[in-house]
């Protein structure tokens, strides 16, 4: 380099200043307080599958592949992946990464990694299901790593944007209780865990080796603050500079406050009817007018899934149930998500039409039905149900609105015990993994449709997806995939309503990078 | 007096075992915890190992002798939620309620007394119809909405109080203690307050009541005629005796601030025990739930029990003795 002495000098002073006035500006800015409304209930990223530990977890560690705010895939851990035959994935790693602690990370704490996930004691959610193609790891060499399955398995990266990789040498015997105490939460990620307040704050520091971009925050204070309410006033009042999850009746007052910023992002979280598919005779809260059984189940009758669907005034319900926080939906995907079925809009409300199939099908005066839903887990679900109760009433369906504690009401859900039942699902951003868990038959040896709760299913729908499971060429997969969706949503299997918008509120000195998988972290927050 | 002991002891301990099996069944009956805690794409054999693995495979009573087996050596089971002791994550928060309510119960004695007095003494004034109408309300309006009203005001609009949360702490023993710290004071105060109301109004009704009674009673009119002067009479003879019933009801009442905090914790972010009985609820860790309930009820046997000794040694005309 050509510079001479004193420009050089001049150069050190002009940095310098810099420097200066920046540490003086940014003696506050470099802290973040932040509120989140979902506790963290371990730091343990294998312990319990949780989006608010995934968030937490994704401040400390990496994985072999990270995800951007638009759920695709980028090199984490791993600067490289392909499949070297077709069931054979090698995936290069990043050199020169160290943990927390100074051990630098090599292929053998990803093979150790994978050991640990389906073996940590007592995990009431494990993340096996993720790992568990897997037959073979072998470290070719330090950062080289060939990982075999059993069929071809073009979801494994996809699978392993889910697993946290942790350090051989640091976590052969580490407990749940010693990550949770901040002992053994040592990864590579953005920032150090500091101290762990469980249930009430996480404190942690910059990560300053970190092989990324380097956070803005040199300090910052990750609360929970569980109740809505408190949770915007603590940022109203300043005590927080950033929070997720801004209660839809706030929002007005939040987008209305000059010294408050809003991002948001749709997200991948479809709120949908589940109907029973699995009755032929009497359905349990289905009757006639009078109030007695109807011998066969109405809802195994198309046209009246149909008329069901289109009685719905799904913009009604984004626009003012859900305060415009929520995109009326057909289809589980988002636009821009691998497998979405492009041109697969929801249809018009149409009431009289909804008649006309009712009466089609054998059921001119209509009949008695019970809605149930939750109402404490979803945004305004107890709200949606009523909606939907009102709309289905308009078209001669007289409805019943049960709504519940998603405690009692998950399991009862899960036990075939109601007609019709109002849900949620947020997806992988790949078509398989709401077709294989919602619309799949259900098959525990194939584990297919584990929270296909009104047993529907389609032969057509599963020979697809079997078939999408072992394709390795993505275009080909995702046009199976979008072709079984179809197939099952033109048929009614479930009754789309809408898809989630995250929303983040924050003072109007930082901007956030708002993701479709609602993980809040520090990283994605800066100052403007 | 030992026999009445023992035999307290013996019907606390069967006050305990019904209690853990009614909340045991109760739980139990509420719904699976495996389809809350799981993630939701598990499969099928993911959650049969799930269910395992929390050991709730076994029928309903074998579950409860495996819990009363633990119990008997100290272990109230592990938290499914945390993987950590129940009776660890219980204590550790301890500290948090315990402030609160000690907070809670300071200001109801500091506000309430001089309040109460005062109405009681000028029943017929401006000033005590003001404080009665004022009890009404703190009766009278939810705990919830006057947290948030008080949020809302304090925090949001005048800035001088955080919303929400604990501050600072400092650790002594083992066990973290915010009301050492001024930023910990700052936090304390608005849920110590929002708790404090409803105790507040009751120690006003107390007072003015014990007061006006008081002062028609004999030795007051005696004192007044020896020509004392109305303040000694007052603090002297009149406050002396009004204490007695005060004091017995706010000891009692500390027992259910302690155990039902819940809701102001909740308003407040305050992460104590009510909090953690709320979450633990929401997501049905039974442990949790059941070693919660185990705790306060030994809490209300004991204050109960402390109770009965104190009045028998403050009041000999109670007698503990068993007549049989």
């Amino acid at each position: 380099m050509a510079i001479n002495t004193r420009g050089r000098k001049l150069a050190a002073g002009a940095v310098m200043g810099a420097a200066m006035a920046l540490a003086a500006h940014g003696a506050q800015a470099q802290n973040l307080n932040m509120a989140v409304g979902a506790p963290v209930t371990s730091l343990d990223p294998h312990y319990h599958q949780l989006s608010p530990n995934n968030a937490a977890a994704g401040m400390i560690f990496d994985r072999l592949i990270n995800t951007d705010g638009d759920a695709r895939m980028q090199p984490g851990l791993a600067e490289s992946w392909r499949a070297v035959e077709p069931n054979v994935w090698e995936f290069r790693l990043r050199r020169g990464v160290t943990f927390h602690n100074g051990n630098p990370f090599t292929a053998e704490d990803v093979a150790f990694t994978f050991q640990r996930v389906p073996n940590v004691p007592n995990s009431p959610s494990s993340f096996a299901a993720f790992v568990r193609p897997i037959t073979n790891v072998e470290v070719v060499d330090s950062h080289t790593l060939r990982i075999t399955t059993q069929n071809p398995s073009p979801l494994l990266p996809q699978d392993l944007t889910n697993i946290f990789i942790l350090d051989r040498e640091t976590h052969e015997n580490a407990t749940t209780e010693q990550f949770n105490s901040g002992q053994a939460a040592i990864g590579t990620g953005p920032f150090r865990v500091v101290s762990h307040t469980m249930g009430d704050r996480i404190e942690f520091a910059r990560n300053d080796s970190y092989f990324g971009t380097r956070p803005a925050w040199a300090t910052v204070n990750y609360r929970m603050i569980t109740n809505g309410g408190a949770r915007t006033a603590a940022l109203l009042s300043g005590d927080v500079d950033f929070i997720d999850q801004v209660p839809t009746p706030d929002l007005a007052r939040v987008r209305g406050d000059r010294r408050l910023a809003v991002s948001e992002k749709v997200g991948l979280r479809l709120i949908f009817l589940g109907l029973d598919h699995m009755r032929e005779d009497a359905s349990p809260f289905i009757t006639d007018n009078n109030g007695q059984p109807i011998a066969r189940n109405p809802l195994r009758d198309l046209r009246v899934r149909q008329a069901l669907s289109i009685a719905i005034d799904r913009p009604a319900i984004a626009n003012r149930v859900m305060e415009g926080s929520a995109t009326p939906s057909a289809q589980f995907l988002p636009p821009g998500v691998f497998s979405h079925i492009p041109n697969f809009a929801p249809p018009a409300p149409d009431a009289a039409r909804a008649r006309a199939l009712l009466a089609e099908a054998g059921f001119p005066e209509g009949f008695r039905i019970t809605l149930h839903g939750p109402n404490n887990r979803y945004p305004n679900d107890g709200r949606i149900v009523q909606a939907v109760g009102q709309m289905w009433t308009r078209i001669g369906v007289r409805t019943t609105v049960e709504a519940q504690p998603w405690t009692t009401f998950v399991g009862r859900a899960g036990r075939q015990e109601f007609s019709a039942f109002l849900i949620g699902w947020g997806s992988n951003p790949e078509g398989s993994h709401p077709v294989r868990n919602i619309l799949a038959t259900a098959n525990r040896d194939r584990g297919w449709g584990a929270s296909n709760r009104g047993r529907y299913s389609n032969p057509e729908v599963d020979s697809r997806l079997e078939a999408a499971l072992v394709e390795l060429d993505d275009a080909r997969r995702e046009a199976i995939l979008q072709e079984a969706q179809r197939i099952a949503l033109e048929d009614v299997g479930i009754i789309p309503l809408h898809i989630q918008t995250n929303i983040w509120a924050m003072r109007n000195t930082l901007q956030h990078e708002a993701r479709a998988d609602e993980l809040t972290r520090a990283q994605d927050v800066r100052p403007r | 007096m030992t026999v009445y002991l023992l035999r307290r002891i013996l019907q606390s301990l069967m006050v305990l075992l019904a209690m853990s099996v009614i909340v045991f069944v109760g739980v139990y009956a509420i719904g699976d915890p495996v389809e809350i805690l799981i993630s939701p794409d598990a499969d099928q054999m993911e959650r049969e190992r799930a269910i395992a693995a929390l050991g709730l495979d076994l029928p309903l009573w074998q579950q409860y002798l495996v819990f009363l087996q633990n119990a008997l050596r100290g272990d109230l089971g592990r938290s499914f939620v945390f993987n950590e002791p129940a009776l660890q994550l219980i204590l550790n928060r301890m500290p948090a309620t315990l402030e609160l309510a000690f907070g809670a119960m300071f200001l109801s004695v500091l506000i309430g007394l001089p309040l109460g007095l005062y109405a009681g003494l000028k029943p017929e004034s401006i000033g005590s119809r003001v404080i009665m109408a004022g009890s009404i309300l703190g009766f009278s309006l939810p705990t919830f909405w006057v947290g948030l009203m008080l949020i809302m005001v304090f925090a949001v609009q005048l800035g001088w109080l955080p919303s929400s949360g604990r501050g600072e702490t400092v650790q002594i023993l083992g066990l973290h203690w915010s009301f050492l710290t001024a930023n910990g004071w700052a936090h304390l105060a608005m849920p110590a307050f929002n708790l404090a109301l409803f105790k507040i109004s009751l120690v006003i009704r107390l007072t003015r009541s014990g007061v006006r009674e008081a002062m028609l009673m004999d030795y007051v009119k005696f004192a007044r005629a020896k020509g004392l002067s109305p303040t000694r009479v007052t603090f002297v003879h009149v406050f002396k005796n009004i204490l007695i019933p005060v004091v017995t009801v706010v000891g009692l009442e500390l027992g259910s601030t302690i155990a039902f905090s819940v809701v102001t914790e909740t308003v407040f972010a305050w992460p104590g025990m009510g909090k953690l009985i709320i979450d633990s609820i929401n997501v049905l860790d039974r442990p949790v739930i059941v070693a919660y309930l185990m705790v306060i009820v030994l809490m209300f046997i004991t204050i109960n029990l402390i109770v009965d000794i104190l009045y028998s040694v403050l009041d000999p005309r109670v007698r503990l003795e068993s007549k049989a």
